[in-house]
């Protein structure tokens, strides 16, 4: 396994794809790249072949009122380097590349968020409902989500 | 392929088997179409949804702490380690540390907690294969852990004694003695799981070689936990990343390469000795002092941050994310890597080719909580 160096590995992505598609977030808590949506896929391949994260941990959506942000934990196991890879994309029709190919754990994990949140992952092979009814209408964890409605209709109330 | 020679000689057409809803082992609300061709499974397709209760939407209207009981029944079988992946991404997130005594009555609980899930895990197994004594054997010596639960939380199953910062009371005096008696009959109780269980010739046959899952196949999908030390990949986060005062423990982490359904039992079996050892370490360096660190009345993010903190949970890896929104007490976004949720994709790929019996074990050995797989 390649030792890890996170500067390193930071300037060989960045000499990769240049300034505009590519930025360093680092916090308090974590290391992390901000990535342009299209490029996510070659940028978790570089990581898994060359740098060995080899665990896709978590997959996530956060909506962040104008747009999405689309989080991809990644870790070096056996052991606990990571890397959080993060990618923005806009809030009306959001498209996001997936990455099942990559890491076939993602299939669930884009579905859910599929669901959930109402990001469409071009390039997944099934890409459907898994938590919710398939006829269910709107997508619950998105902030602008109307929950009152949501229950009128379910109680009877509204609608048929 | 061995079921289209089959065809060959004798047309048979494939058909549909629902198993689910409402079925015991699927433990909890799971639908499972499963294509079959005569007796051998073509394909599985998981439904879920059925326990969906939109937790995570629910996180965002509660506080930090009022957000502590809905994290107790995600997985309702393992007690205290749900509620410490979130309390420790809180406490990650808010800067917090909880006090020396707190982090070991954590650690106490949270392996006890292991061990009810893993007890209920084999039994539910022997269960499900159709040995009734070995469940019930399995469910009378976890009765022990779920009085000590209710000794210290008053609730059995739901226990949500844990607070950002520590734990909400100390344990009480008689918890010693039973937890201490416990850890002294553990050995005893095995040895009859041995019996019963392991030694039981028809419960080999429906295990070994059953459900084969390859480790390239478990790290691709994800497989965490017993499951993936059952397929040879040697990872605890317990060990790998220790997370509250995991590092001062000495315990081995049991791994096996077979990979399938007897490997998987066997290394839950195992880490039944192992947690016990760590509970006897901790029972005996047990400080006296504060059992909760001095928070806020109200706790508020400080920033824009975000967090993910992962445990080692009976099921595999336990994850919380959560987005805080500065100077607010409620999260802007929670999310929950479920290991159940994630170790049950690959229940289609080892249920390839088998019988339809071999389900019922896959199943069961794959350990799923529904409530944890739907949210």
């Amino acid at each position: 396994m390649s030792a890890f160096n996170w500067e390193n590995i930071f300037t060989d992505l960045l000499n990769q794809f240049g300034e505009e598609k590519l930025q360093r977030q680092d916090s308090r808590l974590s290391q992390g790249i901000m990535a342009e949506a299209a490029i996510v896929p070659e940028v978790l391949c570089i990581l898994r072949d060359q740098y060995a994260f080899n665990h896709l941990a978590n997959l996530t959506v956060t909506d962040f009122e104008d747009e999405f942000e689309v989080i991809y934990h990644l870790y070096q196991i056996p052991g606990s380097q990571n890397i959080v890879l993060k990618s923005r994309i806009k809030r009306v029709s959001p498209n996001m590349p997936s990455v099942t190919e990559l890491f076939p754990t993602a299939d669930w994990q884009e579905r859910e968020a599929f669901d959930l949140m109402g990001v469409t992952f071009t390039g997944h092979p099934n890409l459907i409902r898994v938590l919710l009814p398939d006829d269910f209408e709107g997508h619950p964890l998105r902030k602008d989500f109307n929950r009152r409605e949501w229950q009128e209709v379910i109680s009877g109330l509204k609608g048929d | 392929m061995s079921a289209e020679k089959a065809t060959h000689q004798l047309p048979t057409d494939h058909y549909i088997v629902n198993v689910g809803p409402q079925h015991p082992s699927t433990h909890g609300g799971a639908h499972l179409q499963t294509v079959l061709d005569g007796e051998i499974i073509v394909d599985t397709v998981v439904k879920l949804g059925y326990v969906h209760r939109s937790v995570e939407k629910i996180a965002e209207s509660k506080t930090f702490t009022q957000f502590i009981p809905y994290t107790a029944r995600l997985d309702y079988l393992s007690g205290c380690l749900p509620p410490l992946a979130y309390t420790q991404a809180v406490e990650k997130l808010l800067d917090i540390f909880p006090t020396e005594r707190a982090e070991y009555i954590r650690i106490i609980m949270a392996e006890f907690s292991r061990i009810s899930s893993h007890l209920l895990c084999i039994g539910s197994l022997a269960l499900d294969l159709g040995a009734t004594t070995a469940c019930i054997y399995c469910v009378r010596d976890r009765e022990q852990i779920m009085d000590m639960f209710e000794m210290v939380g008053g609730q059995r199953l739901l226990l949500s004694f844990l607070r950002v910062g520590g734990v909400s009371h100390d344990l009480p005096e008689n918890f010693y003695p039973a937890a201490r008696r416990f850890i002294k009959e553990l050995p005893k109780m095995i040895d009859e799981y041995h019996a019963v269980i392991t030694g039981n010739e028809i419960l080999q046959r429906r295990l070994k070689g059953v459900g084969r899952l390859s480790t390239e196949d478990a790290l691709a999908y994800g497989v965490t936990g017993p499951n993936l030390r059952a397929s040879g990949f040697d990872y605890d986060i317990r060990r790998d990343d220790p997370y509250g005062i995991y590092d001062r423990f000495k315990f081995e982490v049991p791994i096996d390469s077979g990979g399938d359904a007897w490997a998987r039992y066997l290394v839950r079996v195992e880490e039944l000795v192992q947690s016990a050892r760590i509970i006897e370490q901790a029972l005996d360096s047990l400080p006296e002092g504060d059992i909760c660190a001095k928070t806020p009345r109200l706790l508020k993010a400080p920033e824009n941050q975000d967090v993910y903190h992962h445990i080692e949970s009976s099921k595999g890896e336990l994850g919380f994310y959560i987005v805080g929104a500065a100077g607010k007490d409620k999260p802007h976004r929670l999310h929950v890597r479920a290991p159940s949720f994630i170790n049950l994709q690959v229940l289609p790929m080892i249920c390839r080719g088998a019988k339809f019996q071999d389900l019922i074990t896959n199943i069961a050995t794959l350990d799923p909580v529904l409530g944890e797989a739907d949210r």
